[in-house]
């Protein structure tokens, strides 16, 4: 790949977002006519590289060029013009316009001031038939499209915009599998055109059968670079593997003897997201939910807290089927579930209300004497729960904007321990807070579990399902892949599981297949 | 799905209202005593111009996912002000109308300005804003009173042809050269846009501040036409504090009557205008069948809330609870 001069490269680029570094001195060269695939686990600066090419975010260091001068952006729309056009992940459409008016969106044909629609169809049919996805009605509204539909529609867009380099960021996730193929002899097409594409995909089959050069990243930087089909899976896992790792993990008891489940789950499906999902959580154990980002692991705790409509399948708690309708169903005596959201600042807390009033709000009903609150109850649940979590506020009645991200994340798990709750889902409670509080909320988990909790503990962290977890279930496209416990719950195992490619190894498949 | 329907779904919020509105002016002419005459529809015109422009106003704030709140201030001062102005030799005249229109644009551009670029809710900045052309109003008038030019005001006021209602044809004039150009410019879209979704309009390269401005700056344009034709009616400028705020909040009715989302991003002026029309249509409709007046209040806001409902429908259908907080 080094025989044909670069069309695009990065040098040294580097990012930090608060203390955390997403990108240390990462390389890439991308040529034109070739398909570029990379690689890398969760949080290895994959996402962060391409906004970075695609203006999103302006590096900290480091260097780019294009055709060998050097460039900046400053913004998505100066990468567009210098002709690099990325897919995003997280889709850029607007729900409320048609897929003609998205389509054509950064440069829509004019007459007279004012858009020519007639021109704007054509060239929203075009694109639509150049991205493969002439089936689209241009004036169909997005937001009545299935996701699928709104993927092809954005390919579309980004093709409407005449790249010459072209970044694909998992932008085949939502599709079915004849889009996919549909997909990809449009990618071949516009390789042979002599465009730079850019893949970013977890699916190792679609690398093989696209890619004409591979890059791994791991921890922000570039590990290496080499043509495709030189590296076995093997391989390219090996490669993958290696974060730094930290002995701060509490000791894990050997296994009990299995009483009844605390929860168990038989044949859970919803929508096209989540497919007979099966499995039990026992009292005292922490079982993991591992996986590539985005692969259900979000909706099954959300399934299971009664957010979701329109569930099949059966939930069992105690051994007796339920059915949970709201998240104040999930919190009732019977059930005691709690839930840790993902995004503490959205679904965890009220920013602006103080610590006090978080702490309760998930509790009130235990803290209320005829409808109104007892505030020496309230004191004396709090007190013990600042004690137990060691959360640092300068007072009871700052707001919780005021803390610190550590401690706000302790306040979320500590206002769902008022409750004391049977069993505690979490969603990637250890995302963007340090490392100290993280080793005290490992520490908390394994006594909760220790004094008889049930946990689900879902991370993108490796190390961290490696650490606390006594079985791990493996997610992939909404299914369980793979379940594995005690001892094979290695990064090596769960990378390979992860990327759903058999690894040698005696494969334990979940008991939903 | 075909062409047209696609097109047809695109535009029910707007056909809907219309469908309201003529059900309603139907029944109301038919118990008239004097029936489908060009008095009675020139009288209902008049009526209902002054809040379609109010209303139509609104629309454009409302689009961009803003409200606001102050238009029927704006409304206000524009009327005190071409009380003043809107007098004299034609020529004297013509510049009263251009010096009104200009503030009624100001008065937007400011409203624009505070919320885009200083960031401000919509709903405070333009409870503020009101307040302040309120008190300006109050000062140009502090008693009603002043006059207008009375040609202009009869000829914009009475009928064309001997039966089209001048107001109706000067409404759809603004449509045709206001809204219809806004919302087809690159602008308009970007209003759209930012009030469908500000992130993907951003990450898309969009105009967004231009496009926002622009949809305040118009907004205040149109309630100062509308301001017109209020002093065209009354031949006086009156700084009504209760009438203003009616305005504000019927504007707020007639939009969502006319299927204008208040979450932003979807809906025209169109609709709108026929929220606002019809939404008057209500009032009449009592008159015809010597109800009390009283009951007009009660009325109107049953009939608003059963057409209000028609678009909660959708709920039931989310699959996932978390959407219904988005």
């Amino acid at each position: 790949m080094e025989s044909a001069a670069p069309l695009f490269r990065m040098e040294g680029i580097s990012k930090r977002y608060g203390g955390v570094r997403a990108l240390e001195k990462a390389d890439l060269s991308i040529r034109a006519g070739a398909i570029h695939a990379i690689l890398g686990e969760n949080g290895a600066g994959k996402s962060t590289l391409i906004k970075v090419m695609a203006g999103v975010v302006a590096p900290d260091e480091g260097q780019m060029t294009l055709d060998g001068r050097a460039v900046e952006f400053a913004s998505p729309a100066a990468a567009n013009d210098a002709g690099i056009v990325c897919v995003f992940q997280e889709l850029s459409l607007i729900p409320e316009l048609s897929v003609a008016d998205n389509i054509i969106i950064s440069n829509p044909p004019t007459r007279f001031g004012m858009i020519d629609r007639k021109a704007q169809r054509r060239l929203a049919e075009e694109a639509l038939a150049r991205a493969g996805a002439a089936d689209i009605h241009p004036l169909a509204l997005v937001k009545d499209l299935p996701l699928s539909r709104r993927q092809m529609v954005e390919i579309a867009k980004a093709l409407a915009r005449k790249p010459r380099i072209l970044i694909l960021d998992e932008a085949t996730s939502a599709l079915t599998a004849a889009d996919v193929s549909k997909v990809f002899a449009v990618l071949k097409r516009l390789r042979s055109e002599g465009l730079a594409l850019l893949y970013i995909s977890h699916r190792m089959n679609e690398i093989a059968e696209l890619a004409d050069d591979c890059t791994v990243f791991r921890n922000g930087s570039k590990v290496a670079s080499y043509p495709a089909g030189s590296k076995s899976d093997e391989e390219v896992i090996e490669m993958m593997i290696g974060r730094e790792y930290h002995n701060v993990y509490p000791p894990k008891p050997d296994r009990r003897p299995h009483a009844t489940p605390v929860l168990e789950v038989r044949d859970l499906s919803w929508a096209d997201r989540l497919h007979d999902i099966s499995f039990s959580l026992h009292a005292g154990e922490i079982v993991g939910l591992g996986g590539l980002d985005g692969q259900g692991q979000r909706d099954l705790l959300l399934a299971l807290f009664g957010v979701l409509r329109g569930l099949r399948g059966t939930v069992l708690v105690d051994g007796k089927p339920v059915d949970i309708g709201s998240p104040a169903q999930a919190r009732e005596q019977g059930i005691g579930m709690a839930l840790i959201p993902e995004d503490r600042k959205t679904e965890g807390l009220m920013l602006p209300m103080t610590v006090r009033d978080n702490l309760s709000f998930a509790a009130l009903d235990r803290l209320t004497r005829g409808g109104i609150i007892d505030s020496a109850r309230e004191d004396d649940f709090i007190d013990r729960m600042m004690t137990l979590l060691a959360i640092k506020a300068g007072s009871l009645d700052a707001p919780v904007g005021a803390l610190s991200g550590g401690n706000q994340q302790k306040v979320v798990i500590a206002k769902w321990l008022m409750r004391q709750p049977r069993i505690i889902l979490l969603n990637d409670p250890t995302r963007g807070i340090d490392v100290g509080t993280k080793q005290e909320i490992y520490l908390l988990l394994r006594r909760l579990a220790d004094e008889g909790a049930a946990i689900l503990f879902y991370s993108t962290d490796y190390a961290e399902l490696i650490g606390c977890c006594d079985r791990v279930l493996v997610l992939y496209d909404g299914a369980v892949k793979r379940e594995l416990a005690g001892a094979e719950i290695t990064e090596h195992a769960l990378i390979a599981s992860a990327l759903n490619i058999g690894s040698g190894e005696t494969v334990q498949q979940g008991a939903a297949l | 799905m075909k062409d047209w329907q696609y097109r047809l779904a695109e535009h029910r919020g707007t056909l809907t209202a219309l469908f309201i509105f003529v059900v309603m002016f139907v029944i109301y002419t038919a118990n008239h005593p004097a029936g489908f005459t060009a008095n009675v529809v020139q009288t209902a015109a008049n009526k209902g111009v002054l809040l379609a422009f109010v209303a139509m106003a609104q629309t454009l704030v409302v689009i961009t996912a803003g409200i606001d709140l102050s238009i029927g201030m704006i409304f206000l001062l524009t009327n005190c002000l071409a009380s003043w102005l809107v007098v004299g030799t034609p020529l004297e005249t013509a510049f009263g109308v251009v010096v009104v229109l200009a503030v009624g644009a100001l008065c937007g551009a400011i409203n624009g300005a505070i919320v885009i670029y200083g960031r401000l809710q919509p709903i405070v900045a333009t409870i503020a804003t009101g307040a302040v052309y309120f008190g300006i109003a109050l000062l140009l008038r502090p008693f009603p009173g002043g006059s207008v030019n009375e040609n202009l005001a009869d000829a914009l006021t009475g009928r064309m042809f001997g039966s089209v209602p001048a107001s109706l044809v000067a409404l759809a004039a603004v449509v045709l050269l206001v809204w219809v150009p806004f919302s087809r410019s690159v602008y308009g879209r970007a209003a759209y846009a930012a009030g469908s979704s500000e992130t993907a309009a951003y990450m898309s390269g969009m105009p967004i501040r231009r496009g926002k401005f622009l949809a305040y700056t118009l907004a205040g344009f149109v309630a100062a036409i509308g301001g017109l034709f209020l002093t065209f009616f009354t031949y006086t400028g009156d700084a009504a504090y209760a009438s203003g705020n009616a305005y504000t909040l019927f504007s707020i009715a007639a939009v969502v009557l006319g299927g204008v989302s208040l979450f932003g991003g979807k809906g025209s002026a169109i609709g709108a205008v026929f929220g606002a029309l019809a939404f008057r249509t209500i009032g009449d409709l009592l008159f015809v069948f010597d109800l009390d007046p009283l009951w007009q209040p009660l009325f109107q806001g049953l009939i608003l809330l059963v057409a209000v409902s028609l678009g909660a429908f959708a709920l039931f259908r989310v699959r996932n609870r978390l959407e219904w907080f988005l």
